[in-house]
């Protein structure tokens, strides 16, 4: 055995040992960087979630203010109340349903372009985003940060309402209009198919 | 020097074998809740305050509920959140009992998220009381959890002054607000401040 091989695996030992990487605490604690990442891409991981949230941002636009800021103020708030109840593990009956049924609603909403009192398309959205919030409630895992979680997962929410408004500025304009009522017979397809699927 | 091989006794290895099983057996440096920037305490308190969300969002709705009730309010605030958070903190140094309370943490989400959304029409003098309020109960978490990472007042100070331009920058931009949308938006995150509290407030109930 060459001894210098001995000492050269020794010397390359201690290196590796000194060079190591202390664990970086830094300032997160353990799981953090998880909860805010795991809580961004949760409302966007579901295609029947993504649609009902956009959908609520056009059919802000449509209906112009003050329901074009009052709908994405109310459907965060009440979908967290939604979340809260998942979290505490109060039971829901029917929340795969009611989701579908949401897109649907939703969608049909923005393809007739229907323009209820204000505080009828408050309830409407809030009462759906009972459904949603709980839906992602329950769903939580288990060990994530629950502040950094939050913030993502409501930053995630209002962004998607954010890009339906967004979508929804393309209402001044003749084509405008009709793209959008489009876009809401598909999501009410689309809901549709996650009805028939959440039945089957 | 001569290029042979060195000759390498078993007590050298077994010293070589000692030193590696010695630094594989250091502990790492707890650095627990607060932030160590080694940069000072005052840095460190500097990036807690940033890097803090607990801290940091209720803060920032405290600063933009009092620009939205107008420079009065604004400027009552920008000296009594700080001073309270001052106080509550050299409290928190001198009598540590208690480092984390997730409850208040929630209260203060809720509320001032709340009432940012709700464009709550509060007179300055009440600003001012849940500045007071909200700056003695955080700054007596910051102090103690300082206290117990041997901060000292230094980094409470680094912490202080963090706050100050945060308020300052946010209630001044509320308050110079002049397009609709602008005040819509700062009532957006006010509801999204409330939002996260309901979800800590599901949290705190799922743990408990």
């Amino acid at each position: 055995m060459e001894l210098l091989g001995v000492t050269g695996r020794s010397a390359a030992l201690t290196a590796v040992a000194a060079l190591w990487p202390a664990l970086a605490w830094a300032h997160t604690e353990e799981g953090r960087a998880e909860g805010f990442l795991a809580g961004l891409h949760h409302p966007i991981s579901g295609l029947d979630h993504v649609l009902a949230m956009v959908s609520v941002g056009l059919w802000g636009a449509q209906l112009g203010a003050p329901a074009v800021w009052l709908l994405p103020v109310t459907f965060p708030v009440v979908m967290a109340f939604g979340g809260m109840l998942g979290l505490m593990g109060v039971p829901l009956p029917g929340v795969e349903v009611a989701i579908a049924v949401s897109g649907i609603a939703l969608g049909l909403a923005v393809l007739a372009e229907w323009r209820p009192p204000l505080w009828s398309a408050a309830v409407i959205v809030g009462f759906f985003a009972i459904f949603h919030g709980h839906a992602h409630g329950t769903e939580l895992p288990a060990g994530a940060s629950g502040l950094l979680y939050s913030i993502g997962f409501v930053m995630a929410t209002g962004t998607l309402h954010a890009v339906g408004i967004g979508i929804g500025v393309i209402h001044r304009w003749g084509w405008g209009r009709l793209a959008l009522r489009a876009a809401g017979g598909l999501v009410a397809s689309a809901g549709a198919f996650f009805l028939w699927r959440a039945l089957a | 020097m001569s290029g042979g091989p060195v000759r390498v006794t078993i007590p050298t290895l077994l010293r070589g074998l000692v030193a590696v099983g010695g630094l594989v057996l250091l502990p790492a440096p707890a650095h627990a809740h607060l932030v160590n920037t080694g940069l000072g305490p005052f840095y460190d308190g500097v990036s807690h305050f940033a890097l803090t969300p607990e801290d940091l969002l209720p803060a920032l709705a405290l600063a933009l509920l009092a620009g939205q009730r107008g420079s009065r309010a604004g400027r009552l605030a920008l000296f009594a959140l700080p001073m309270a958070w001052l106080l509550g903190g050299l409290v928190g140094l001198a009598f540590p009992t208690v480092t984390y309370a997730p409850a208040l943490t929630t209260v203060s989400f809720l509320a001032l998220g709340g009432l940012v959304a709700a464009e709550a029409r509060l007179r300055p003098e009440w600003v001012t009381g849940l500045a007071v309020v909200f700056g003695l109960v955080h700054g007596y978490l910051n102090g103690a959890a300082m206290s117990q990472a041997k901060l000292g007042a230094l980094g409470l100070v680094g912490i202080v002054s963090t706050l100050f331009v945060t308020v300052a920058l946010a209630a001044a931009m509320v308050v110079a607000i002049r397009v609709p949308w602008g005040r819509i938006a700062v009532r957006v995150a006010g509801s999204w401040i409330a939002a996260i509290g309901l979800l800590l407030l599901g949290w705190s109930l799922r743990a408990a």
